[in-house]
């Protein structure tokens, strides 16, 4: 490999992108846009979920229940129904997400035998907020539960003891307020270098063939070598500058915090770059057109960065086979990478696992494009 | 007019069936987009890697973590030793939840004080951590309730004090397990039907654009009119039949369940491909080359796949996300989708969706045609 030639093939790859201005726009404009769409869209906290209430009761106990509720940050009481047909319209429609009913005999059995249910109506269809609200409207219930077991001991003139034996004393680590944007946009940098990457390169090789321009530039003393590095290093700049771009809206404007060294981002996201540019340069060696490079491109790295990365569905959730799946995308590594640097801080040291998995796949795949790329010419 | 229609459509579906890549973007992608989709795209928690650490080795506090192992919510992984060896396993992602117990545990529970579990979560995807604390606090909540119920009956016998107790019990309807496969698998109907029929459209007229026969179609006495419904007909008709391919492997192999009527879903089918026709073929009048078609599909189409409540709830959106919501017809689609296919819902409570789709394939039709006769002269 030569530096001039290597040199050469590069400045000729800056011109190309340069004068077509429609393309280097969405390579610097699409993460931007991707930034802003999904850190504000993608948002998995709940606040003020509209419930609706269903007090067949209405007495005093019943009323001081609802009251827990509407103190509650994460419910909103849209409509106090009357009847059971009006409540089954409101989830019908969507309106509210949950009911909550309190049964004719509510009091009379607190009273009388201590204990009393209240029933959540669920709209499952939803089933992630349908867990999140249970486990808040839980909540809300047994702090009225104990309430009233505070104020009915005070009555009998007796010691608070006993009343809770548990405590259950929890410590969230790495994103303390649980904040789902603190790990949504960490991992969503990941997904965006990913699918930005992939694209921009799948075009190069196949404009060349496109054009007819490849047979040109077999014919000039350039190894194959130092075509794909060549064109390689421009988009390795740009990805830089999208990367750069994206880690900086990340922290100045989304807030997340990040505990890590620039070093260990840097170098993981340099790693990173190698293996998505590579691939996207061996998608476009094997499929001469642009139309289907770039389209193989985005599908074989969008879904699989999305879906199976762990970036926001977590991976020891799936099924096992899906979970073996995972370890051949790429993006997995990146975003284990990433999230551990942003919110752990944790040092190069203890990241060898995927950085070590991301090395062997950069290699894997230069080595097949370059193989890829002699069996074309001849 | 009729007479010219049918060869214009009968060339478009020769088209589609000699296109070997097309007949098989058609009908692979979709069904392994939706395996992968149906496997893979959950927020179900179960079986949390859980580390302990029992400095106390009394009788409640195994009885305690008996409760954790019990359920299938949690995996007994680890059993630490020291408080710095569950810092370590929580720092290298080892375990996602860690108990503690510290010494002194079951004599201030025997002396009737309030005793600690200390509970450590790694909170780096909030919504598994939120979800599992949830469970922590059933769990333990659960083991309390009983402790003191069994306390009083040995100590105080009947004539103590009573326990007063208020407690909510679940009902989810429509979904009685919370299978987040029966949320996910008709919101991927949703957008796969949106992506196909956008791209499938957009790229048949540009590429004769960019191939130059759309000129030679222009110079015969074909009418515009007659080449946009020429060319949306038969799109429409695979997007009927893409949609009934998706949603026959979501019943067959997902077990989703079909309550509604299948016409309330045609009806709604119907008026949503209507937008996605007119979304492609407005597209395809900004574009000149099959390769700006693609990338302008791309950010068009991500805000519509991201603001729909697929899989993100719109509520939790800042205010102008949500009302860019309104004219996002795979929003109101996917109400259909889901109400007709799990809740059972007919017209009379979908008629609002339905008349907004109807409105938005109304304008976007005419804007498109409109816009495409101009691109013509």
């Amino acid at each position: 490999m030569r530096l001039r030639r290597l040199n050469a093939i590069a400045v000729k790859e800056v011109l190309q992108i340069w004068r077509d201005p429609r393309s280097l726009m969405i390579a610097l404009l699409l993460p931007f846009t991707q930034m802003f769409l999904f850190g504000y869209g993608v948002n998995l906290d709940l606040k003020h979920l509209p419930i609706c209430t269903f007090d067949r009761e209405g007495s005093q106990a019943s009323q001081d229940l609802f009251k827990h509720f509407q103190a509650s940050l994460y419910f909103a009481i849209a409509h106090n129904v009357k009847t059971y047909p009006e409540m089954v319209a409101a989830i019908d429609r969507g309106d509210c997400r949950a009911g909550i009913v309190v049964p004719p005999d509510f009091s009379e059995r607190l009273n009388d035998a201590g204990t009393a249910s209240v029933q959540a109506i669920l709209d499952g269809t939803d089933d992630n907020t349908a867990n999140i609200a249970f486990a808040y409207a839980a909540a809300v219930v047994s702090g009225y539960s104990n309430d009233i077991q505070l104020s009915w001991l005070d009555r009998q003139g007796r010691t608070l003891q006993q009343v809770t034996p548990l405590v259950v004393q929890s410590r969230v680590w790495f994103n303390e307020d649980l904040v789902s944007r603190n790990f949504i946009i960490p991992g969503l940098v990941a997904v965006i270098m990913a699918m930005v990457g992939a694209q921009l390169t799948s075009l190069t090789i196949a404009r060349e063939w496109e054009r007819g321009t490849m047979e040109l530039l077999v014919s000039t003393p350039v190894t194959s070598s130092e075509v794909m590095f060549g064109k390689l290093i421009p988009y390795l700049i740009l990805g830089w500058l999208d990367a750069a771009f994206c880690l900086t809206i990340a922290v100045l404007w989304f807030a997340v915090p990040f505990r890590g060294t620039l070093f260990a981002l840097f170098l993981t996201t340099t790693l990173f770059l190698a293996v998505v540019l590579s691939m996207g340069y061996l998608f476009s060696v094997l499929i001469r057109s642009q139309v289907g490079a770039s389209q193989i491109a985005l599908v074989a790295t969008l879904l699989p960065a999305m879906l199976l990365s762990g970036y926001i569905f977590p991976i020891d959730q799936m099924p096992p086979f899906i979970q073996d799946l995972t370890y051949l995308i790429y993006a997995r590594y990146y975003v284990t990478i990433i999230k551990a640097i942003f919110l752990k801080g944790i040092g190069i040291g203890q990241l060898m696992m995927p950085i070590l998995f991301l090395v062997i796949y950069a290699l894997a795949v230069v080595g097949l494009a370059a193989r890829a790329f002699r069996k074309r010419l001849t | 007019m009729f007479a010219r229609l049918v060869p214009i459509m009968i060339k478009e579906f020769l088209e589609i069936s000699r296109d070997k890549a097309a007949r098989f973007l058609l009908v692979v992608p979709p069904i392994l987009q939706m395996l992968i989709f149906g496997y893979a795209a959950s927020f179900e928690v179960y079986h949390v890697s859980t580390a302990v650490l029992d400095l106390d080795h009394s009788q409640e506090s195994r009885e305690l973590v008996a409760r954790f192992t019990s359920s299938n919510r949690f995996d007994i992984v680890k059993v630490a030793a020291s408080q710095r060896e569950i810092n370590k396993i929580i720092d290298a992602s080892g375990a996602a939840v860690a108990l503690v117990i510290h010494a002194g545990f079951a004599e201030l529970l025997r002396k009737g004080q309030a005793a600690p579990l200390q509970v450590i979560v790694d909170g780096t995807n909030s919504n598994t951590a939120l979800i599992a604390l949830g469970y922590v606090n059933t769990i333990a909540s659960g083991f309390a309730q009983d402790y003191v119920t069994d306390l009083m009956q040995r100590v105080q016998g009947a004539q103590g004090m009573r326990q007063v107790r208020v407690t909510l019990e679940q009902r989810p309807w429509f979904n009685p397990d919370l299978n987040g496969r029966w949320f996910f698998v008709p919101g991927v109907i949703g957008t796969l039907t949106l992506v196909l029929i956008v791209n499938l459209t957009a790229f048949a007229i540009v590429r004769e654009r960019e191939v130059g026969t759309l000129e030679q179609i222009m110079v015969s006495p074909v009418r515009p009119a007659e080449f946009i419904l020429g060319k949306t007909v038969p799109f429409f008709l695979v997007g009927l039949g893409e949609v009934a391919l998706v949603v026959t492997v979501g019943l067959v192999w997902f077990r989703i369940p079909f309550v509604g009527n299948p016409f309330v879903l045609l009806l709604g089918t119907t008026l949503f491909l209507l937008c996605t026709l007119a979304i492609g073929l407005l597209i395809s009048t900004v574009c000149s080359t099959q390769q700006q078609a693609f990338s302008t599909n791309f950010l068009i189409l991500s805000p519509f796949f991201i603001l729909s409540g697929f899989a993100y709830p719109i509520a939790s959106m800042p205010q102008v996300l949500q009302w860019f919501t309104y004219i996002n017809p795979l929003r109101y689609y996917l109400v259909v989708i889901r109400g007709t296919l799990l809740k059972g819902v007919g017209v009379s409570v979908l008629w609002p969706d339905f008349a907004a789709m109807a409105i938005l394939a109304l304008v976007l039709l005419t804007l498109s045609i409109l816009r495409f006769r101009k691109t013509l002269e």
